[in-house]
């Protein structure tokens, strides 16, 4: 295991499930044997204001916020919340956006959080099964079908 | 054990568990609310309380059997709980109490950014401050063990930052063989009359000074070597920034930051060329340290406001105290679509009242577009602030005075304020607006005694605001539904306005997230 870290930003609005995408995300880190922080907010931020959380993983993560200028994947929720994030950027963060998943093609519109983990995926070097593993654990069995086919457009995207 | 990925707050309840804790009393506040939720869950006996007060009260009598127990709470719980804390300091207690507070540097939920550390010293009482959830964690049981060894109340300090944090925890065996509940009747101990505190109070620097020196050999607090050039004291998450932002300097750790290790902080400053205290909030551990004659660095000004991170830590040891930039503002919370405290709110708009708020979701209705929210101090505020404006202003403004209050905040401190309003009756009378909403919406929608249910949403007693109303002898009362009747709402509103009279408005309509919660797993508050 290399001694990088790897952060992680999460953003949208309250209701968009950011936070149970960064439940996930936190947990298939930790099932991989990392050390894995992250950070998030909770309270007043939830009703529909912006909100963001951090994870970060690695050999060994100190801080759970991501530093300014360390921040390597960006994933937004919805496109105007970028301005609230353009300084955590450098120039090697990779931003991903919802643009890059078909809404035709999303069945449900509030399984996006879940497309946009697939997209994430893509550049993460972590076996698909622990990935729809951990889906499956954290998702409720109910309308499963529909998260897992997000999950899988997110990834083909 | 098997290692687990824990909120700070789930670290907390798992703590307090294997310790054996008999009751765990509280009230909600971003963001120690999910610690009762998560330790009922793992099967210990969590209660909402009215307020911080009651909930402290309950801890300490449990503590007086002989047991353990813990209370949860805010910040400014803290501020409500404050009168137990200072005496059961004196008292000591049988078993453990421990009071879980939890600050929030940079307000991310709360009115204020006060620092716990204070409370420590004006009572007199240990805290410890984890840095991550291993330490919310270890220091749970270890806050346990100091308190029943001392007989002493004891503070776990945590912040958002810890709270909402996950981090990878490793626990250990639960303690096993505590002993079992009885009382023990010991009158000079537990009646705190001058008498009796007297003694007490030298009881308590006893105990306090034993502390300390058990905090300077074996207490909670760690020593990184590094660099001899540079030396880092540093207490909390604050920590975990220091060591990514100077990996090279040499780092001590403060996990008891009352009593203060006062010369182990002293020998490690005296072992490097530069010295410098980082932590969040107030300045306390620096001024503890330059009290004590050590030569230290300490944080600029600015740094005392907001959270610490690790660019600011960076800025901190560069001598930066050059303007930060102001993050850019992202689209602020607002009351949901549908939620029926909108209604309330433009109606009171529309008959350009001065509202008297009160802290809950409705608070938002002061921000735009509603604007429609004059003052908000702190819980239950409404009554009195609101009664002390009527009571000067000209008639004309007077009269246009209107206290509002949520259901969850007029049990916690809004029944004192009633009772102030039907006694000290302003000229023009009163309006108060008591909106019922069956749950304490704000902080993720946990139970309280208005709403007829428990901690664990099994049916329990329930509170009836008509009746206190009625009790407290107030001429006008009515109850509306705000979705359902709003001209009868608002003429209701209008009469009451018109009148010099005293009048209550029951406004009842459940939270559209508490209904659709309802049936749902407690706990969860996931948005
Ligand atoms: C002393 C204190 N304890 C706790 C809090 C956190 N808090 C603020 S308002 C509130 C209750 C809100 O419930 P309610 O009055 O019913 O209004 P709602 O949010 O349901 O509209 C809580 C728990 C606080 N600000 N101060
Ligand atoms: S959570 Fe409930 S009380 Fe709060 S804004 Fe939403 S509907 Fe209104």
């Amino acid at each position: 295991m290399s001694d990088k870290v790897t952060s992680i930003k999460i953003a949208g609005l309250g209701g968009m499930g950011v936070l149970k995408s960064t439940q996930i995300l936190a947990e298939v880190f930790f099932r991989q044997g990392f050390d894995v922080k992250k950070a998030e907010v909770h309270g007043m931020s939830q009703r529909g204001g912006s909100i963001c959380s951090d994870v970060r993983f690695g050999k060994k993560v100190f801080s759970p916020m991501v530093p300014a200028g360390a921040l390597n994947f960006l994933v937004l929720f919805q496109d105007d919340q970028f301005p609230l994030y353009e300084a955590d950027c450098s120039p090697g963060t990779v931003i991903l956006k919802p643009a890059a998943i078909d809404p035709a093609k999303l069945e449900n519109k509030r399984a996006l959080n879940i497309a946009m983990l697939g997209l994430l995926s893509r550049h993460l070097d972590i076996p698909v099964e622990v990935w729809l593993n951990v889906l499956h654990e954290a998702l409720p069995e109910k309308g499963y079908a529909v998260n897992e086919s997000a999950f899988e457009l997110g990834r083909k995207s | 054990m098997k290692r687990q990925f824990l909120m700070g707050n789930e670290a907390v309840a798992l703590g307090a568990l294997h310790a054996g804790a008999a009751r765990g009393a509280g009230y909600p506040g971003t963001p120690s609310s999910e610690i009762l939720d998560v330790f009922n869950r793992l099967g210990g006996k969590a209660e909402w309380a009215p307020n911080e007060k009651v909930a402290a009260e309950v801890a300490l009598g449990v503590s007086f059997a002989g047991v353990r127990a813990f209370t949860t709470m805010k910040h400014v719980g803290l501020n409500v709980a404050a009168d137990v804390l200072f005496t059961a300091a004196y008292s000591g207690v049988d078993g453990a109490l421990v009071f879980i507070v939890a600050d929030d540097p940079g307000l991310a939920s709360s009115q204020d950014e006060q620092d716990t550390r204070r409370y420590a010293v004006a009572a007199g009482v240990p805290l410890v401050e984890p840095s991550d959830s291993q330490e919310a964690y270890d220091f749970t049981r270890l806050a346990f063990e100091i308190s029943e060894r001392w007989k002493i109340p004891v503070i776990i300090k945590l912040t958002t930052r810890i709270c909402h944090s996950g981090t990878i925890v490793v626990p250990r065996k639960p303690d096993r063989d505590l002993p079992k509940a009885h009382f023990e009747r010991n009158i000079p101990y537990h009646v705190m009359v001058p008498g009796h505190a007297r003694p007490a109070h030298h009881r308590l620097r006893k105990k306090l000074a034993e502390i300390a020196e058990w905090n300077e050999t074996e207490g909670p607090n760690q020593k990184i070597s590094g660099s001899k050039n540079l030396g880092i004291l540093v207490s909390g998450v604050a920590y975990q920034h220091v060591r990514e932002a100077s990996p090279d300097a040499s780092v001590f750790k403060i996990g008891m930051s009352y009593p203060l290790p006062v010369r182990q902080m002293l020998d490690f400053a005296a072992t490097v060329k530069r010295a410098v205290v980082i932590e969040e909030n107030d300045p306390y551990m620096a001024d503890a340290v330059r009290a004590a004659g050590g030569i230290i660095e300490s944080a600029p000004e600015m740094y005392r406001f907001g959270e610490l991170d690790v660019k600011r830590v960076k800025r901190i040891l560069a001598h930066d105290s050059t303007p930060e930039a102001v993050p850019p503002r992202g689209k602020p919370p607002q009351l949901c679509a549908g939620c029926p405290h909108t209604v309330t709110f433009e109606i009171l708009k529309r008959h350009n009242c001065i509202v008297a708020g009160d802290i809950g979701c409705y608070t938002l209705a002061a921000l735009q577009p509603l604007a429609a929210m004059d003052t908000q101090i702190c819980m239950g505020a409404s009554l009195g602030v609101g009664l002390g404006l009527r009571h000067v202003l000209p008639r004309e403004e007077a009269k246009r005075v209107v206290s509002v209050i949520g259901d969850s905040t007029f049990v916690h401190s809004g029944l004192t304020g009633l009772a102030e309003m039907a006694y000290n009756v302003p000229p023009t009378g009163h309006v108060l607006l008591i909106l019922d909403n069956s749950t304490t919406a704000m902080t993720g929608q946990q139970e309280h005694p208005g709403t007829g249910r428990l901690l664990d949403h099994s049916p329990a007693n329930q509170l009836d605001y008509e009746t206190v109303v009625r009790a407290m002898n107030v001429p006008n009362i009515g109850v509306f539904d705000p979705v359902r009747q709003p001209g009868e709402f608002e003429k209701a509103l209008a009469e009451a306005l018109e009148k010099d009279e005293l009048t209550v408005l029951i406004v009842r309509r459940p939270c559209i997230l508490a209904v659709a919660r309802n049936g749902v797993k407690p706990g969860t508050t996931e948005g």
